[in-house]
């Protein structure tokens, strides 16, 4: 069992959580956090080299590093693993953010029980994107929902109780959905006389879920995974508890958790009912292309920075879904080069945030001005952050953007066409509200005389903007690395059921 | 005269029905207990009453009589207890006062 | 040729900023400044060099034998591969007009880093504050303009085209304290944006029916035995036509798919070079630096637009509707901005309105250019005008950044008479505006007279329409000329000394950028840049009729400008009370400013935003709350019932077990 590399996705943070509790001093906390986080990175940059050498070996599997042990025979329930490029590239993004995270949250009062819940929720986040079997899937899934609630409502800011009850109850909604929706599918995971099985690539083997069934449980699962992937308008735990979260819970949130919605939509809700979701995406395409417009216009007034980005985010989210929805190679391509580009991002916006606001103790941009010549290592960083979401050439949002709008365009129908359009117009309105808030925030004169005497980023601040940076700048400047890794993942069959290129 | 069933289940029952209203209305939880036990004797009585009359070669109602006497004596004894260390802390055993732990 | 030289043209200017980016802080002012300046300065060898080699070498990836100028695709790169065909390549494109570019580019931007090296200190030699970062900037927009121009494919033009909007944004904007050039950055960036939508849109139209981004796919022919060297070919274009009309949609909402996709692209172009209604950004953008308005909002990014009609000038062809609304989009705004321009007090914001004009020159010229027409005329004229606009443009606005430094102020009240204080800068201003006035000999007379030439070949009213604005042009830039430099004597208040010339490193630029003015009219450009380079001598086509037209238009109204603006008079004033409608709104530039202001305040922000926002967190997310609500309540509601009194609970349960004997018995009876 530990043979298999995935396995050490769950078990450094299992291991991590046994080091935390003997931990007795903040040293020896950050030392565990800060070495755990390096071996998940290392282990992540390790299995992407691994999974490339394999593939370019000519192995055309649809998962790799497949394992399956039981855990519960009577209901066919297993720990069965595997990836694919897509949770090769999530993976990757999560090591990284829980590494930056881990310092962003280097300061942070009472460190060891947040480190804990810290890990715990990456522990469900890696176990999620490595699982292949619905009900370990879902499992985890609840693991990285869980130590949220705590996470926000302890160490928050701002209406922290009412923002975590909020973020918890809507996606434990989603969560119920959902559940009915797995259940559902595993009910019909093979034909009459057949034992029943939760693994995803049996199910997609079996085929045997009827058309009917299909368009029941598809919209459950998209549903209950679109929540947590902020899709309109179930979106409104997001600007409160973003506005609320500590800053390293904003970042693993807004850049691993939310993907985790975008990556099930993929995986359950589009990859084993591909009929119903040919049938029944333009309900969501509507839904999702209003996010995409909603969250950005929405955006341009909030005055909050916490607020523009968590409503920034439902509008790049809401792409991602819709990108999903448009059912070809080029446009999921798209979608999940989104999901990485935009955890990264705004992974580092919401650090940069966190460190503005830990020094200024105010987050109202009407409050705060000039801020280039108080500290301008942070500023800087703002405006590249900012130039990656408003999709600078050479930063990340750009090639996903793009990805996802040619991809969408390859639908010839007036319907497609109009919303691409609308989604399109998403990067004017971008363009709007990041600028609003550099020019306010950042240029301009000293607002309030008091920042003045503020200092510029310290190390551990800096380890953790440059790393994100540096891979915002990556897959901006290398783009066919990435898709490639993602584009021949998506296995022909699927993309055959639907009759699309 | 021959003693028939009924001539003993209608004090029983009497006596049970005296015990639910006891129970429901009286606000004095020493009283609320003295109706709990009228309750109880009259269903002890029935089953007494019922073990003798419908199945006389069996023992089972009386058994049964006797373990509920005993429990009800323990029930007592704790019912007791916890009633006077109520009225230690809160100088009072009125049921529609001792609402502190409520919701 | 090898790519070598080609890589190293776009890699030195990335090089450059990374360096001054990142350790810029760490150099000293002279050091950084140094840097910069030779790098653009090997940059601007090697793209003489290549430009060189292009024009003169003879060799067969570049000329063919019947004198045909091709297209080289020197290296193609896959950057990222959406389908199997549509890829994004990064490569380096040797056609005409990309050498011409190298060349108009390089030269602009060393003369600019040249001259930031005086004009970013003042008077007692103080660097100003992040001296570094704007020598990173400058390398940086070198760098994406470069790339924008070599393109190979329309998505690499649009990633640098996107770059070089980044790059002005921060250009603009580097006097980030002062909140007028962080609003006009702000502007320039997100007007360009919303005129990329289109360009974007355009793209998307245009590859999904034809299935390329490459320019060499839409727009030329393979030529044979050669591998990566094409030649101009309509029936490509023709081709290409072909596809749209054969697809599902040839025609929507009334116009043909095609013109719809140029229309578009074209829209992107109005965006960058200022063209009505998208112009508003240009004026703002003086807030930058002036070099910065030398080099980004005169000679160069501003002619993106012309420079993305020209390259796709066969697809244009093949659409008529859409090169005449190219002709009306530019006659309208050559018209418009000559006559803001006369009313405008800075004289940054003249030369911007110029800009415009000149802009909306070539625009015209590329859309009443036909090949039938003397061999499509138009082009060449418009790409000759886009050379010598950006040599005499930049000298103007070097000129103007000299009179700025000295004086201290944008506004032409504070100048007068400074001919004498300042020599230097007074004979090459003089020379840039007899140039842009179109007098002969200067290059402004040769490249406008193609242009009114080709003008007068596709319909009367264009050409009268032109001549008009060259009259225009003239007038506004002596007035200009007259005002800064005559009117009436220079005050020198007390405790200020005297105006005087620049350092040799202003003064060099303004003398070579004067010295090229003079003389580039003379250059056979016809032998160099057509639309399908074949080489012809436009001598031939040189209408001595319409040259003197123009010329005696001009002088007529240098004439005026002399006699108005010369010596302190009441004449202005007089024409302004005689026309004060007029006066008011050119001076207001017409409220376009307002009224972007109302739609994107009002409308936009008031009507659309705050709406939104206001629906998200009390419609949307009251509902949310209304469930959490609901719940409350109601378990508010029944908590009674589980009042833990036993008694309560007794009652209930008596009555419930009364109730279901009863219904019981009733059905058991």
């Amino acid at each position: 069992m530990f043979s298999n590399i995935l396995i050490w996705f769950v078990v450094i943070p299992l291991l991590m959580l046994a080091g935390l509790a003997l931990c007795r001093d903040i040293k020896q906390i950050r030392a565990v956090a800060v070495a755990g986080s390096i071996a998940l990175v290392g282990l992540s940059v390790k299995l992407l080299v691994d999974y490339l050498a394999i593939r370019a070996a000519g192995n055309t599997d649809p998962m790799l590093f497949t394992g399956s042990w039981t855990w519960f025979a009577p209901l066919h329930i297993n720990l069965a693993i595997g990836v694919d490029g897509i949770s090769v590239a999530m993976i990757l993004l999560s090591a990284i953010i829980v590494f930056a995270g881990s310092f962003a949250s280097w300061t942070i009062p009472q460190p060891k029980a947040f480190f804990l819940w810290l890990i715990l929720l990456s522990t469900g986040v890696f176990g999620f994107f490595i699982s292949i079997d619905l009900f370990t899937m879902f499992m985890f899934y609840e693991v990285a929902l869980i130590p949220m609630y705590l996470l926000i409502g302890v160490w928050g800011s701002g209406r922290k109780e009412y923002s975590a009850m909020k973020l918890t109850l809507m996606l434990m909604g989603g969560s119920a959905f959902l559940m009915l929706g797995l259940i559902g599918i595993y009910y019909h995971s093979a034909p009459a006389g057949q034992s029943l099985t939760w693994n995803i690539l049996e199910i997609v083997r079996n085929n045997s879920i009827s058309h009917g069934w299909q368009c029941f449980l598809f919209p459950m699962t998209f549903v209950g995974f679109g929540v947590l992937g902020a899709m309109f308008p179930f979106h409104t735990w997001s600007p409160d508890g973003h506005a609320s979260a500590p800053t390293a819970v904003s970042m693993l949130h807004a850049g691993v958790l939310m993907k985790l919605g975008g990556y099930g939509c993929f995986r359950v809700a589009i990859y084993l009912m591909p009929h119903a979701a040919n049938e029944l995406a333009w309900i969501f395409l509507v839904l999702t292309g209003i996010s995409v417009v909603y969250g950005a216009f929405s955006a341009c007034v909030q005055t909050d920075l916490k607020y523009i980005n968590a409503y920034s985010s439902v509008s790049h989210c809401g792409l991602v879904l819709f990108a999903i929805l448009m059912l070809n190679t080029t446009a999921m391509t798209g979608a999940i080069m989104q999901m990485l580009s935009h955890g990264l991002m705004t992974a580092l916006f919401f650090a940069l945030i966190g460190m503005i606001y830990g020094r200024t103790h105010t987050r109202d941009i009407r409050a705060m001005g000039g801020l280039m010549k108080i500290m301008p290592y942070l500023s800087v960083c703002y405006v590249i952050a900012g130039m990656a979401s408003l999709g600078l050439p050479g930063l990340s949002g750009f090639v996903a953007e793009m990805t996802i709008f040619v991809g969408s365009f390859q639908h010839a129908d007036v319907f497609h066409r109009t919303f691409t359009i609308v989604a399109c117009c998403s990067i004017v309105i971008t363009a709007v509200y990041i600028l609003r808030v550099v020019g306010k925030l950042l240029f301009g004169p000293v607002q309030d005389k008091h920042h003045l005497e503020l200092t510029d980023a310290t190390w551990w601040e800096r380890l953790s903007t440059v790393t994100l940076i540096l891979c915002v700048a990556a897959i901006g400047c290398f783009p066919n690395f990435f898709s490639n890794l993602i584009r021949f993942t998506f296995s022909p069959d699927i993309f055959a059921v639907l009759g699309m290129n | 005269m021959e003693i028939k069933a009924i001539m003993l289940l209608v004090p029983a029952l009497i006596m049970f029905c005296c015990g639910v209203y006891g129970f429901i209305t009286r606000r004095n939880m020493i009283a609320i207990l003295i109706s709990l036990e009228l309750m109880l004797n009259a269903v002890d009585i029935n089953f007494a009453v019922f073990n003798r009359y419908l199945w006389p070669d069996a023992m089972e109602g009386m058994f049964f009589t006797l373990f509920a006497i005993a429990i009800a004596a323990a029930e007592t004894a704790l019912a007791i207890a916890i009633i006077i260390n109520l009225y230690r802390s809160a100088k009072n055993i009125d049921v529609r006062d001792l609402n502190k732990l409520k919701y | 040729m090898d790519a070598t030289l080609p890589i190293l043209i776009l890699a030195i200017p990335l090089g450059m900023f990374l360096v001054l980016g990142l350790a810029g802080c760490k150099m000293s002012h002279k050091l950084a400044g140094t840097l910069g300046c030779l790098g653009m300065g090997t940059t601007l060898v090697l793209a003489y060099y290549t430009a060189f080699t292009y024009f003169f070498s003879g060799s067969p990836e570049f000329v063919d034998a019947a004198g045909n100028r091709l297209q080289a695709l020197i290296f193609n790169q896959t950057w990222l591969a959406f389908t199997d065909n549509l890829v994004i390549r990064l490569g380096f494109l040797l056609d005409p007009i990309s050498a011409m570019m190298l060349v108009v580019i390089t030269t602009i931007s060393f003369m600019v880093h040249l001259y930031s090296m005086g004009y970013m200190r003042d008077h007692h030699g103080v660097y100003e504050h992040g001296f570094q970062r704007f020598y990173a900037f400058l390398s940086l927009f070198s760098f994406s303009m470069l790339g924008l121009v070599v393109a190979t494919n329309i998505f690499q033009m649009y990633i640098f085209w996107e770059l070089v909007g980044a790059s002005s944004y921060l250009l603009i904007g580097f006097y980030y304290v002062k909140p007028s050039a962080v609003s006009a950055s702000k502007k320039a960036f997100i007007v360009t944006r919303f005129a990329d939508l289109g360009f974007l849109i355009g793209i998307l139209i245009l590859s999904y029916y034809t299935g390329t981004f490459n320019f060499t796919e839409l727009t030329s022919a393979p030529v044979e035995g050669l591998a990566g060297v094409f030649q101009i070919s309509e029936s490509t274009a023709a081709g290409v036509k072909s596809v749209f009309e054969s697809s599902a949609t040839p025609v929507f909402m009334g116009a043909s798919v095609l013109t719809w996709a140029l229309v578009l692209i074209f829209m992107g172009g109005m965006g960058k070079s200022a063209m009505l209604p998208l112009h508003i950004w240009l004026p703002d953008a003086m807030e930058g630096p002036t070099p910065v308005s030398a080099l980004i909002h005169a000679a160069t990014m501003v002619v993106a637009g012309v420079y993305l009609v020209a390259r796709l000038f066969p697809l244009y062809l093949m659409e008529v509707s859409a090169l005449e609304f190219v002709t009306w989009v530019g006659a309208l705004t050559a018209l418009y901005a000559a006559i803001v321009a006369c009313t405008q007090i800075d004289i940054k914001r003249v030369l911007a309105f110029s800009t415009i004009s000149q802009i909306a020159f070539m625009m015209v010229s590329l859309g009443v250019a036909r090949p039938e027409m003397h061999e499509g005329l138009g082009y060449m004229a418009s790409m000759f005008h886009l050379f010598t606009h950006a040599m005499f443009k930049a000298l103007l606005f070097l000129g103007a950044g000299a009179l700025i430094h000295a004086i201290g102020s944008n506004d032409y009240t504070e100048m007068h008479g400074l001919r004498k204080y300042m020599p230097i800068t007074h004979w090459t201003f003089l020379i840039g505006c007899l140039a842009i006035a179109g007098i002969i000999p200067f290059s402004g007379f040769f490249s406008k007279d193609e242009i009114l030439s080709s003008c007068l070949g596709n319909s009367t009213v264009i050409y009268v329409w032109m001549s008009l604005v060259a009259g225009l042009t003239a007038f506004y830039m002596f007035r200009l000329y007259y005002l800064i430099f005559w009117w009436k004597e220079h005050k020198v208040h007390e405790g200020h000394h005297a105006p005087h010339d620049q350092p040799w490193t202003m003064s060099l630029p303004l003398i070579i950028l004067a010295a090229i003015s003079l003389v580039a009219g003379f250059i056979p450009f016809g032998k160099f840049v057509t639309w399908n380079g074949k080489s012809y001598d436009f001598m031939a086509h040189f209408d001595w009729s319409v040259a003197a037209v123009s010329l005696f238009v001009a002088v007529v109204a240098i004439a005026i400008a002399t006699v108005m603006y010369r010596k302190e008079n009441p004449l202005p004033e007089k024409m302004r009370a005689a026309m004060p409608g007029l006066w008011k709104w050119a001076h207001h530039r017409f409220y376009w400013d307002e009224l972007y202001m109302f739609i994107t305040h009002r409308i936009i922000f008031d009507g659309i935003c705050r709406p939104i926002a206001w629906f998200d967190r009390h419609i949307i997310d009251g509902t949310m709350d209304a469930f959490a609500t609901i719940t409350n309540k109601a378990s508010r509601a029944i908590k009674p019932l589980q009042s833990g009194q036993v008694q309560l609970y007794v009652w209930w349960y008596l009555l419930g077990a009364l109730a279901l004997g009863g219904i019981t018995m009733l059905c058991l009876l």
